[in-house]
């Protein structure tokens, strides 16, 4: 089990190294382009040009290239963007890291949970009317656009019904830190949350429905029922708990690549400070420096949150831990 | 089955029919199945593939669940009725009163508990004792199953075990709460020959150790000779024979049974070139024909045998056919081999 687990921590450093180059390789070796002209920005003078493929080694061999950007990405943490007068990008995504793990952490609860909910109570009343109707809602949160429905949030909530004493309690747009007022924390984030949540708790629920209704049909569920056993403990004790390990595996992907930035929209619509917004004005703005940062940022956190999920995978599934 | 049976029987099941809706009407896959099981008594149920074994299996302990089955006729299990029992009350005798061992244990395990775990839970779904209390049983369950270091084994998971280990834990867990009925399904199929004959003495030993009474289910002609003491032969759904292994093996009544005897390779005596076949397959449920559901491939078959079910005739003490030729004078002769079989086609 240790040894599996040891493994696995190499092969996520060994992959982390693979994305890493192919990010510089990406950006700053692609044939025909001057990463120089790119990092230094529009209409950047002589001067400017001379001290970025300097500082940056634009004159140097490829692996020197690659190793400088590294030690400023992680080392001396001194990569600035040229082109947002010279701030310095990894405090800018450690900034923002904060919001957006917020953000996808509390969205995460409600959609697991909700969605367990649901795809389990499904798959006990299959075929029946309340199947049908949440595997219909399920459906309709899959197909909402997660900016529209954060729109409509926002028109509720802040404009329309504001005054209302439905609504009177929700904050304006953007976003408090837990460390100066949790309650603010949990008040500024909860529609986000649920916002973001929708789309999940649609597709995990009919995932996990569709799971549970095909294990029923397995040999072991019909030991169980052979042994005697109460419906709901055959159900949740043996059925949840072996569809759990698909759950977990859908879930690693998806919450790693929301926290990399992937709630770029729901941060966007809510006026969250979060990596996904930075990837926004990064984008907007084409700012190299910056882009290289969170790309590099998102593709570490998504490699972690897949060797964290294959370390659950090893706790959930037993044939996993002989199998490596 | 006749009325004369002794009033110890375990379980009577009488004329019990399971149809699965298919195309708007209700096929009957087993079709007024009866018999009898004592106390302490091992029933092989023979038959081919289709022929309704584990459907019948299934039916007695509730297990059925399909959308749309019907199950009429009777299940007396200890005096008390079976068929249309509510599943609450069956819960209690499900793994209690009656177990059941599947025919592969690779997948009859749950795969993300340990083995142990999964007898502990069978226990104290039925029994008030405390978790080391059961897990005490467990091991001693599989210790007596012929589990070696049974409490190593009990920590760990079905994938870990051989097939044969897998089988012994079933049968362990079918056992744990000492019920009276075992119902075994195909419980070798799965295996090697070797631990194929290991597990079969386990469960032949089951009736002195444990006083269980066995339901044998088995497409095995072997299987069910060394083991049972009845046996009851299904085809198509319905009872083709039943009488006790000896006689039923000596002297079979039914064709059907006689062919499948003949196709058992002779131990001695001059050893035929190619094994004797029925020809022909059994027919569809849904297009059984009238009358004896065997004439199509029975040598024998006349008129009388197309035109209405034929009757249980008693050929001999507790032994019964379904017929016509016993009753008319023809019985067959014993070990019938060229008139009844013919050649298997070439390939």
């Amino acid at each position: 089990m240790l040894m599996a687990a040891l493994r696995r921590l190499g092969q996520t450093v060994f992959v982390l190294f693979g994305i890493s180059a192919l990010v510089f390789a990406v950006f700053f070796a692609t044939p025909g382009a001057d990463p120089t002209a790119r990092i230094a920005g529009k209409n950047a003078s002589p001067q400017t040009m001379q001290k970025v493929r300097q500082e940056y080694g634009f004159d140097r061999p490829l692996p020197v290239q690659y190793a400088i950007m590294m030690k400023k990405l992680f080392i001396t943490q001194d990569l600035a963007s040229y082109a947002d007068r010279g701030e310095l990008v990894v405090p800018e995504i450690i900034r923002a890291a904060p919001v957006t793990v917020s953000l996808v952490c509390g969205a995460a609860v409600i959609w697991v949970v909700v969605s367990i909910a649901m795809g389990t109570l499904a798959a006990a009343l299959k075929g029946t009317w309340i199947d049908r109707t949440l595997m219909m809602l399920g459906l309709i949160g899959i197909s909402i656009p997660v900016f529209w429905l954060g729109q409509v949030a926002n028109l509720i909530t802040q404009n329309r019904y504001h005054d209302t004493w439905l609504f009177s309690w929700v904050p304006a747009l953007g976003y408090v830190p837990f460390t100066q007022s949790p309650w603010g924390w949990f008040k500024a984030l909860v529609i986000p949350w649920v916002v973001l949540a929708v789309l999940f708790i649609g597709v995990y629920s009919r995932v996990l429905r569709a799971d549970l209704v095909a294990l029923s049909g397995e040999d072991f569920i019909r030991t169980a029922r052979a042994k005697g056993l109460s419906p709901s403990r055959i159900l949740i004790r043996h059925g949840l708990r072996t569809a759990m390990v698909t759950f977990v595996s859908l879930f690693g992907m998806d919450f790693a690549q929301l926290v990399g930035g992937g709630a770029l929209l729901t941060e966007v619509v809510f006026g969250l400070p979060g990596v996904g917004r930075l990837t926004y004005q990064a984008l907007t703005n084409l700012d190299l420096p910056l882009i290289m940062a969170t790309v590099m940022y998102s593709a570490v956190f998504v490699v972690l949150a897949n060797a964290a999920v294959d370390m659950i995978y090893l706790l959930l599934d037993p044939r996993v831990r002989d199998a490596r | 089955m006749p009325a004369n049976m002794p009033p110890s029987a375990l379980l009577d099941v009488r004329n019990l029919r399971v149809s699965f809706p298919a195309r708007g009407q209700m096929i009957p896959i087993v079709d007024g199945v009866s018999f009898t099981l004592n106390h302490q008594d091992i029933l092989g149920l023979v038959g081919e593939s289709g022929s309704g074994k584990s459907v019948t299996a299934l039916a007695l302990m509730g297990l059925i669940d399909a959308p749309g089955v019907q199950v009429t006729g009777s299940v007396c299990f200890r005096d008390q009725e079976l068929v249309g029992m509510p599943q609450k009350k069956l819960r209690h005798l499900r793994g209690k009163e009656i177990a059941m061992i599947f025919q592969d244990p690779m997948t009859a395990f749950t795969p993300v508990y340990t083995i142990g775990w999964q007898i502990d839970e069978q226990i104290r779904a039925h029994e008030r004792v405390s978790r080391q209390q059961a897990r005490a049983r467990t091991v001693k369950l599989l210790g007596d199953m012929g589990v070696p270091d049974p409490e190593r084994t009990a920590n760990r998971y079905p994938h870990q075990l051989s097939g044969g280990l897998r089988q012994r834990a079933m049968i362990a867990m079918a056992l744990s709460c000492n019920p009276s009925l075992l119902i075994a399904d195909e419980p070798t199929t799965a295996l090697d020959v070797t631990v194929q004959a290991q597990i079969l003495e386990l469960i032949r030993s089951l009736r002195d150790t444990h006083h269980s009474s066995i339901l044998l289910i088995t497409h095995d002609m072997g299987v069910v000779a060394e083991t049972c003491d009845n046996t009851m032969v299904l085809y198509s759904g319905r009872v083709a024979e039943y009488g006790p292994t000896s006689a039923l093996f000596a002297s079979p009544s039914h064709p059907y049974t006689a062919g499948l005897l003949a196709s058992i390779p002779p131990l001695d005596g001059p050893r035929p070139l190619r094994l004797p076949a029925i020809a022909g397959a059994p027919p569809l449920p849904q297009n059984r024909p009238a009358g004896c559901a065997f004439s199509p491939r029975c040598p024998y078959a006349h008129t009388a045998c197309t035109t209405a079910l034929p009757p249980y005739i008693a050929t001999g003490p507790d032994h019964f056919a379904a017929c016509v030729l016993p009753q008319e004078g023809t019985p067959l002769p014993t070990r019938i081999r060229n008139e009844l079989v013919q050649e298997s086609p070439q390939p």
